[in-house]
C-alpha cells in the first residue's frame, strides 16, 4: 500500500535557487529508503517538505490521506501526530532528562502519566538506554543522545520516521548502531526515510536508494548502493 | 474527564513553567514589580492632584450682593429663585444680612471693630448677601448671567463678585494639569506594557527549542499557546503582589502621616484611602495580568511556524 505520493512538486526558494524541479516519488508502506544526493541536491528540501517544514509552490505531497502541501499552519500537528522525525542535531532539551524528553512528546498529546510511563520504557529498552533514564543530554555521548531522540520519535508509534541525517555526527561504529536500531524500528512495520552522506551505511544496508541531482530525480534503485553513483 | 485532566494539566505545565525557567519567570516577575511601582506612584499623584484642583474649583464662592431697599420677604423670594438655576449647589447657598457681615468684620480686625462700633443698622455700609458655589466651575459665566437676568433679583442686585480673573486663570490651569496627569498616566502604562511584553518576549525566546519541539511532536498550537498564555497570568499576578501591596499598606500610612491633608491645609486634602487604594491594586493587577497574557501569547506565536 502507498503511503507517500509526490507529485510534480516545485520548491523554489525566495533566493531564487531552485531546490526542487518537477519532482515525483511514491513510497510503500514498511519500507526502508536513503535519500542520496550532494548538497544542494535537493534532498534536505524533500526531507523539511514531508514533515511540513516547507511548502511545495505547485504540487502535491500526499501522507497517508493527507495533502501536505495545503496544510494549514494551525494544522500541521494532524500530520506530525503521524510521523516522527530524527535531526543530525539531536534537537534535544537540556534541562529534561532521557527519560522527561522521551515522555514529552507523549505528555504534549495528553496521555496519562502510568500510559507514558510504560510505553517511555519500552521505546527506551528497545534503543538499549533503560539504564540511563534519569541521565541528561549532556551526560550522553552523541550516538545515545542520537537515540534517545529515535526513542522520542517512535514513542507515540508513528507510520512513518523521517531521519535527516541522523548519523552525520557520529563515528561509523556508532552509525552503524543506530542503524541496526532503525532497521529494528522499520521491521516492526514503520516506513523509514533517511537521507544521507555516508557511503558505507548505504552500501552495507542494500535497501532502495533514491538519488536526486539538482532538484531532479536521477535514480531510483532497489536494493541499490553508493559505489556506483558518482557526484 | 478528559475535558478536565486537559485543563488542569495546562495549569500544571504552565506552574512548572514558571519554576523550571525560574531565573527567567524571576526576571519578568521583577520587569513587572518595578514598572507597576513606578505606575502606582503616578496614578497616586496624579489622583490626588485632581483631588486638589477638585477641591479648589468646588471652593470658589459667588458673592450676590443685594441693594438696601430689598425687604425680607423679597430677601426669601430670591431664595427660592437662586435654587431654580441647575449649576447652584442648592445645599451651598447661604444669606448673610449686613449686620453679620458686619459682626463678622468686628471680630476679624481691632482696628476695624471701633469703626464697626459707630455704626448703626441705617448707617453701615455693608450689603446684605448671598453666597453660593456651583455644581460645574465652567458654567459659572454663564450661571451669573443666569442670577442676573432673574424676574425679582435683577432689580435688587447691587453686584455679583466670584473673583472673575482668578477663576478663569484657574480653570485654564487645572484643565492643563489634569490633561498632562493623564497623559503622563498613559504614556507611562504604555511603556509599561511595552516593557513587560519585551521581557517575556525575551523569556520566551529562550524556550524557542521547547516550543519547536512541542510542534515537532504532534502539539497542536493551541495546547502550546495555552500553558504559556497562563504562566503569563502567573508571571502578573506574583509581579503586581509588591506593587498592590506597597499602595495599600504604604498609601495608607502615608494618609496617617500627613493626617489626610499636606501643609496642613483644608484645600490640599488627599484622597481617602478606602476605596481609592482597592481602586489602583485593581487597575495595577488588571495591568499585570492582561499585558503578561497578552505578551505571552505574541511572543509564543512567533515560534509556531515552524
Amino acid at each position: 500500500m502507498e503511503l507517500i505520493r509526490v507529485s510534480d512538486v516545485q520548491k523554489t526558494y525566495k533566493t531564487g535557487t531552485v531546490a526542487l524541479y518537477d519532482f515525483n516519488l511514491s513510497i510503500k508502506k514498511g519500507e526502508f529508503v536513503f535519500v542520496i544526493g550532494a548538497s544542494g541536491s535537493g534532498k534536505s528540501t524533500l526531507i523539511k517538505m514531508l514533515y511540513r517544514e516547507e511548502k511545495p509552490d505547485k504540487g502535491s505531497i500526499i501522507i497517508g490521506g493527507i495533502n501536505v502541501a495545503k496544510l494549514k499552519n494551525r494544522k500541521v500537528y494532524v500530520l506530525r501526530r503521524k510521523l516522527g522525525v530524527v535531526f543530525q542535531d539531536f534537537k534535544l532539551l537540556p534541562k529534561l532528562t532521557v527519560y522527561e524528553n522521551v515522555a514529552f512528546a507523549m505528555e504534549v498529546l495528553g496521555y496519562d502519566k502510568r500510559d507514558i510511563y510504560k510505553r517511555v520504557m519500552e521505546v527506551l529498552s528497545l534503543v538499549g538506554l533503560k539504564n540511563k533514564v534519569r541521565q541528561f543530554p549532556d551526560q550522553l555521548s552523541g550516538g545515545e543522545q542520537q537515540r534517545v531522540v529515535i526513542a522520542r520519535a517512535i514513542v507515540n508509534k508513528p507510520k512513518l520516521l523521517i531521519c535527516d541525517e541522523p548519523t552525520g555526527n557520529l563515528d561509523p561504529d556508532t552509525s552503524m548502531e543506530i542503524m541496526k536500531v532503525l532497521d529494528e524500528i522499520n521491521a516492526m512495520g514503520t516506513t523509514v526515510i533517511m537521507a544521507t552522506h555516508d557511503r558505507d551505511i548505504v552500501d552495507k544496508m542494500k535497501k532502495r536508494v533514491i538519488l536526486l541531482d539538482s532538484g531532479r530525480l536521477a535514480k531510483d534503485i532497489e536494493k541499490g548502493s553508493y559505489c556506483n553513483e558518482r557526484f | 474527564m478528559r475535558g478536565f485532566r486537559t485543563v488542569s494539566r495546562y495549569f500544571r505545565d504552565a506552574l512548572h513553567g514558571v519554576f523550571r525557567n525560574f531565573s527567567l519567570s524571576l526576571a519578568s516577575i521583577l520587569c513587572i514589580t518595578i514598572t507597576l511601582l513606578v505606575v502606582a506612584v503616578s496614578l497616586i499623584l496624579s489622583s490626588n492632584v485632581e483631588h486638589f484642583s477638585d477641591s479648589i474649583r468646588k471652593d470658589v464662592t459667588v458673592v450676590v450682593f443685594l441693594k438696601n431697599d430689598t425687604t425680607s420677604e423679597e430677601v426669601e423670594k430670591i431664595k427660592s429663585e437662586l435654587i431654580s438655576i441647575e449649576n447652584i449647589e442648592r445645599s451651598s447657598i447661604e444669606f448673610k444680612s449686613k449686620t453679620d457681615s458686619a459682626q463678622e468684620l468686628k471680630e476679624g480686625n481691632d482696628i476695624f471693630s471701633a469703626t464697626v462700633d459707630t455704626w448703626t443698622d441705617d448707617t453701615n455700609p455693608l450689603l446684605d448677601s448671598y453666597m453660593f458655589k456651583v455644581k460645574d466651575i465652567e458654567k459659572i459665566d454663564d450661571t451669573v448671567k443666569q442670577v442676573k437676568e432673574l424676574s425679582l433679583a435683577k432689580d435688587k442686585i447691587n453686584n455679583i463678585n466670584y473673583g472673575e480673573d482668578i477663576v478663569h486663570q484657574l480653570i485654564i490651569v487645572f484643565n492643563t494639569v489634569e490633561k498632562v496627569c493623564v497623559a503622563a498616566v498613559i504614556a507611562l502604562i504604555l511603556v509599561t506594557s511595552f516593557l513587560i511584553a519585551n521581557t517575556i518576549k525575551l523569556a520566551i525566546y529562550s524556550r524557542k527549542r521547547e516550543i519547536e519541539i512541542m510542534r515537532l511532536v504532534g502539539a497542536s498550537n493551541m495546547s502550546i499557546k495555552i500553558p504559556f498564555v497562563l504562566e503569563g497570568l502567573f508571571i502578573g499576578i506574583l509581579g503586581s503582589i509588591v506593587p498592590i501591596l506597597v499602595t495599600v499598606f504604604g498609601y495608607g500610612s502615608l494618609f496617617d502621616f500627613f493626617n489626610g491633608k499636606l501643609f496642613g491645609s483644608s484645600l490640599a486634602m488627599l484622597v481617602e484611602p478606602m476605596p481609592f487604594v482597592y481602586e489602583i491594586s485593581s487597575i495595577l493587577i488588571v495591568i499585570g495580568i492582561v499585558v503578561g497574557m497578552i505578551g505571552s501569547y505574541f511572543a509564543v506565536r512567533k515560534h509556531l511556524k515552524i
